[in-house]
């Protein structure tokens, strides 16, 4: 009765303290063999990434969690993604990646966006909310911004036409636009979400982005039941930092999405707590949801105080996508309590712990 | 220790009263690959007496929801002597089944088409969660029991015959194969589910042959997995222990026959047979149906009346949801069914109430978000 009570006692304490833990009574009944280990290709990258998707390594070991690492060393001043690399994702179907510097100029194209276009993953999102003990400055931020991923204007097509002029050709599919917004539709769908906003500036750039509207609005009518409208670009950057409760589901081409979910993410509380992924047909990559400063300062390098939340939270999207609802659970629970308790933070959030203090407090947080 | 913490208990519980029932959500979201929202097939069987009226309350809530399913409806009634043919194709094609429930006929030598549907697709693990429902009162607390029981041999092998008249032998079967495979298969549901502990229930102070290949079996399969506690219980006092100290069980894999008591006394402590949800699985078929079904198909006056408890069937289809990798959907549907029952207003007669199954129903949809 007493190791009951004790039992008892550490779980009211944890209500009474505001964090709930998620408990699921109707138990996911696994297929046999469901349990065995999946390999997962690791790209640490550059900058803050080794010390991330360490942290990671760190918390799946902790967990036990049916996964194992295949790590390949990449780095972005290379011309081309390694040899290997390629195969490996293709054999694995799902990729970790910490963060690929992209050099400013110089005509070295991003590898970041060559992964996605060999892969073909063409659907990148982001979940923006509200973290329970994060203070903000914005209430109810609940938003997922899907974004087109491999054509627009980082098409990567430019060229100099005469000297001191150059051209960059932003591309726009009926092909693309259509996959896009019916992924977006479909997501919202699956995860009972009630709106979906397509943001676009079809008033200049009219038939471009007006293709992208279309294939947006045919889609919609296949999904009677989720509310769809669309919204200009720079209305939707002043909503987002005015009333950022009005939006739910956000369905964007590529270069708009990516400043959509910076600034979603960091209303919300920043990037470094918001997780996200890519998804194509066939292949998925985790990473850090939104990253605006590329791959960190240099000082946060040194002093290893990157927060490893973002990616952690993206292991946990990897694991659920993994199919091993439980190991992504408990990892979501033992971070959010983390970051409810306010003790342990890094220094983007207002603290001044390391990312290995992070990692410490998370693995002791794990039920 | 136990008065001290009794008061600190109650300190915090006045501190904190239980707030109304909030609906589990997850910020975390699910993140689909593309093409994973297109419907899916399930073969239906609504069955015998209270069969249909439970499968018909789940065709109801699931176009409510507008899930991403659709049945493929099958009529199998209990007396047959066989299932059809066709039922074992859409099985097998779908990979996933719902199924009301079959009358087994008492004696006759009519064997029951239940299990002949489990042997045929070689579903080899039932499943059976009992555990309390909030707003449920019961005798007993802080049940949360999974009891997962091997489901094609043992005492239900069906290999009976008569020696001499007067005089019948009937066979248990206890294969390593099956003994193996089931154990794996409860200690890989802990592992995923992050159970703490698997229990072997036996009588092999008798059986010590058959009960005893069981048991090493499970031994066996126990050093794979150091993280998870295992330990052994006979029979007899499992069922005491059951029903005097519940808390102390977590998963438990037993046999057929044993399993089949145990999940029935661990459904009825916890709230009864009409809400417990459970399933099948085998290697690459899996059919879902009421968890433990004491009685068999329910009386005859629960089904002129129409009162029977859909509850276990819309949780078990919730299961059914999960395993075909709708999580969401899973979700609402199980917060829906869990907020009626704490409302409490509208019960059927097995849980103290007096409604009808349409009720139950019409409640539930009205609960869904």
């Amino acid at each position: 009765m007493s190791r009951q009570s004790f039992s008892l006692l550490k779980s009211l304490g944890r209500i009474a303290s505001g964090s709930k833990t998620q408990t699921r009574s109707v138990t996911y009944m696994p297929r046999p063999g469901d349990g065995k280990p999946r390999p997962v290709t690791l790209i640490p990258g550059d900058g803050v990434g080794p010390l991330v998707t360490n942290a990671v390594e760190q918390v799946m070991d902790a967990m036990h969690a049916p996964v194992y690492f295949e790590p390949f060393v990449v780095h972005g001043d290379m011309k081309s993604l390694p040899e290997g690399l390629l195969e490996s994702i293709k054999k694995n179907k799902v990729c970790l990646k910490g963060g690929l510097k992209t050099p400013v100029g110089g005509g070295v194209s991003s590898l970041n966006v060559n992964l996605r276009k060999e892969l073909d993953l063409f659907a990148s999102l982001v979940n923006c909310f509200n973290l329970p003990g994060l203070a903000s400055r914005h209430e109810n931020v609940d938003i997922v911004v899907i974004r087109e991923n491999t054509e627009g204007e980082y098409a990567g097509l430019e060229h100099e036409v005469v000297p001191g002029v150059v051209e960059s050709l932003k591309v726009i599919t009926k092909f693309c636009s259509e996959r896009i917004a019916k992924y977006a539709f479909e997501y919202a769908y699956l995860n009972n979400r009630k709106k979906v906003t397509a943001v676009h500036k079809a008033n200049i750039m009219k038939l471009a982005d007006g293709l992208f509207l279309e294939s947006c609005q045919e889609v919609a009518k296949k999904y009677p039941s989720i509310a769809y409208n669309e919204i200009i670009v720079d209305n939707c950057c002043m909503q987002l930092v005015a009333r950022p409760e009005q939006f739910d589901v956000m369905v964007t081409p590529n270069l708009y999405g990516n400043l959509v979910a910076n600034t979603a993410a960091g209303i919300a509380g920043g990037t470094g707590v918001m997780p996200g992924g890519n998804v194509g047909a066939e292949y998925a990559v985790f990473e850090q949801g939104a990253s605006a400063g590329n791959v960190g300062k240099d000082t946060t390098q040194e002093q290893k105080n990157a927060n490893p939340v973002a990616l952690l939270l993206s292991s946990a999207m990897m694991l659920r996508h993994l199919q091993f609802p439980s190991f992504a659970d408990r990892l979501e629970t033992a971070v959010k309590r983390v970051i409810a308790e306010g003790k342990c933070r890094t220094e983007d959030l207002g603290g001044n712990s390391t990312t290995q203090e992070v990692v410490d407090a998370v693995i002791a947080n794990l039920d | 220790m136990a008065r001290r913490s009794a008061s600190i208990l109650n300190r915090l519980l006045a501190k904190n009263p239980p707030s109304p029932f909030t609906a589990p959500t997850r910020s975390i979201t699910y993140m689909p690959r593309p093409g994973d929202g297109a419907p899916r097939t399930v073969t239906l069987i609504p069955g015998d007496g209270i069969g249909p009226l439970v499968t018909g309350a789940v065709e109801q809530v699931m176009e409510a929801m507008h899930a991403p399913v659709h049945f493929e409806r099958y009529e199998v009634l209990g007396h047959m002597r066989r299932v059809p043919e066709e039922v074992i194709e859409s099985v097998k094609r779908n990979k996933v089944c719902l199924k009301g429930g079959l009358a087994t006929p008492v004696g006759g030598g009519v064997s029951s088409l239940n299990m002949q549907l489990r042997k045929e697709l070689d579903i080899f693990a039932s499943l059976v969660n009992c555990i309390n429902v909030p707003g449920l009162a019961t005798r007993h607390e802080n049940v949360d029991i999974v009891v997962i029981r091997e489901n094609t041999e043992g005492e239900y092998s069906g290999l009976e015959h008569e020696v001499v008249p007067g005089v019948v032998e009937s066979l248990k079967v206890i294969t390593k194969f099956c003994s193996e495979r089931i154990a794996r298969y409860a200690f890989e549901y802990a592992y995923l589910n992050n159970r703490k502990k698997v229990t072997a229930v036996h009588k092999a102070n008798i059986m010590k042959l058959a009960d005893g290949l069981f048991l090493e079996s499970c031994r066996e399969v126990a050093k794979h997995y150091p993280g998870i506690t295992y330990n052994e219980i006979i029979v007899d006092n499992c069922c005491m222990q059951l029903v005097a100290k519940p808390e102390q069980f977590d998963v438990m894999v037993t046999p057929n026959l044993y399993g089949n008591l145990v999940a029935n006394t661990a459904a009825g402590i916890a709230g009864g047979t009409g809400v417990m949800p459970g399933g099948n699985v085998g290697a690459e078929h899996a059919i879902f149906e009421q968890g433990a079904s004491a009685g068999n198909v329910g009386n005859d006056k629960i089904v002129e009346q129409k009162k029977a408890n859909p509850v276990a069937l819309l949780l078990s289809s919730a299961m059914m949801l999960r395993h075909l990798r709708f999580p969401t959907f899973a979700d609402r549907l199980e917060t829906a069914v869990k907020q009626v029952i704490q409302e409490g207003k509208c019960r059927t007669k097995d849980l103290g109430g007096d409604c009808t199954t349409q009720e139950v129903v019409d409640a539930v949809i009205a609960a869904l978000e």
